[in-house]
């Protein structure tokens, strides 16, 4: 009855970051079946997170001002400047090459396509480590989050579902790309790994591409265009797996 | 270079989420430009495999203690404007006097306490990258994340306005 409490304030905290060792699981669900007016406390202290997340979260969506990119502006030199801005007129200039290139015989990724998958490879990234709040609206309101991020796009989108392939809707998000909504959906596997799937309208007027593949720090994407909406599927997972979803994801959204 | 510039980048949303949480809208900009200029200048110290987010996190943190020692005594937090408030579907009005009481609660915390509650509740840091940013034994993390959490509570639950339990 005296007995010392089974666990301490610290694994309390931990259960209430979900953060516990899983050999203490058993230990403090026993104790927490045992005090009700803890478990009160500590889903309390949970609510508290959920609300930092709402009130805060949405500087995430944000686009980042001016002021805020890399290299920092206060210390750009002339010299510098001029430098970046060889640089930028080069990319441009090579950009625009392949952009006609790849209209008139080629067919290799437009220039705003590579934009595309690298939002998508950011939000990816962005979001992916998330543990509690990956999402903006969960799956458990599926119908809501597709009906309201179509309202946003301004096109229909779908959520496809992976279970065939073992991964779950986690939810969605609505994010800013260039000044346009873009929409994310997150899935997640048994074993913790997730995928995105990254939808805006299209890039430059309706049109199909095949699919074609970019790779940035181990973080692998396929993306195409299918009419109106542009995809890019990105996740942690060898390319072929990834395909295999990818391909999964075309034929859902193409019955 | 370049991959340092774009990693920093990626995470420049989440250096001002915290930053706007720690010291309010107005100056959180300010605070991620000081942290982002700092990164830059010493780039050369990172090395380019360690977690980069801790280390900005940990330039923040640096910054924003000086900020606080300088003016000690002058108010760290700054109420958000109206239109900050993000939109919330159901009830929003109740929702948005909600999220007042916990600005409120908020900036009743001391520096350290808000620190350590936001990193690991916001952020979602582990404690012992919490203990590496701040330069702080892991026990003291655990005690002010402790004090933190049932000062906010107690913030939250007593005052007539509070309605924690309505948030689920």
């Amino acid at each position: 009855m005296s007995a010392e409490p089974p666990v301490n304030e610290v694994e309390l905290h931990a259960w209430v970051d979900g953060r516990l060792e899983p050999a203490r699981h058993a230990a403090v669900e026993a104790y927490l079946e045992a005090n009700p007016s803890e478990r009160q406390r500590l889903t309390d202290y949970r609510a508290i997170d959920a609300e930092l997340h709402r009130l805060f979260d949405p500087a995430l969506n944000e686009p980042v001002p001016a002021s805020l990119k890399l290299p920092p502006a206060r210390r750009w030199t002339p010299r510098a400047w001029l430098a970046r801005a060889a640089v930028a007129a080069g990319f441009m200039l090579f950009g625009g090459a392949l952009g006609w290139f790849a209209n008139e015989q080629l067919r290799q990724p437009l220039v705003a396509d590579r934009a595309f998958v690298r939002q998508a490879l950011a939000a990816h990234v962005v979001y992916v480590p998330e543990v509690r709040h990956p999402v903006e609206v969960d799956a458990g309101q599926q119908q809501h989050l597709v009906a309201w991020l179509s309202k946003r796009l301004g096109a229909t989108v779908q959520a496809p579902a992976l279970e065939a392939l073992s991964f779950q809707l986690l939810g969605g998000r609505l994010l800013p790309a260039d000044g346009k909504p873009a929409a994310q959906f997150m899935y997640q596997d048994a074993g913790g790994r997730r995928l995105t799937l990254y939808v805006r309208r299209g890039l430059d007027g309706n049109r199909e591409t095949a699919f074609r593949f970019a790779e940035q720090d181990g973080i692998g994407a396929f993306y195409w265009v299918d009419g109106e909406l542009a995809y890019a599927l990105a996740g942690d997972l060898e390319r072929p797996a990834l395909d295999q979803v990818a391909h999964a994801v075309y034929q859902q959204l193409n019955p | 270079m370049a991959d340092f510039a774009r990693l920093v980048t990626e995470q420049i949303p989440r250096l001002r989420r915290y930053a706007r949480a720690l010291v309010g809208t107005q100056r959180a900009d300010d605070l991620v430009q000081d942290c982002l200029e700092r990164a830059w200048s010493r780039r050369g110290l990172w090395d380019g495999q360690g977690e980069l987010r801790a280390w900005l996190f940990t330039i923040l943190h640096n910054l924003y203690a000086n900020s606080v020692r300088r003016q000690a005594g002058a108010p760290a937090f700054e109420p958000l404007p109206e239109e900050d408030l993000p939109a919330l579907a159901p009830s929003r009005h109740e929702a948005a006097l909600e999220l007042r009481d916990l600005e409120r609660a908020l900036a009743c915390l001391s520096p350290e306490q808000r620190e350590v509650l936001l990193l690991v509740g916001l952020e979602q840091l582990d404690y012992a990258e919490v203990a590496t940013v701040l330069n702080i034994p892991p026990g003291t993390v655990m005690s002010r994340l402790a004090r933190a959490r049932e000062a906010l509570r107690r913030a939250l639950r007593e005052p007539p306005r509070a309605r924690l339990r309505r948030v689920k």
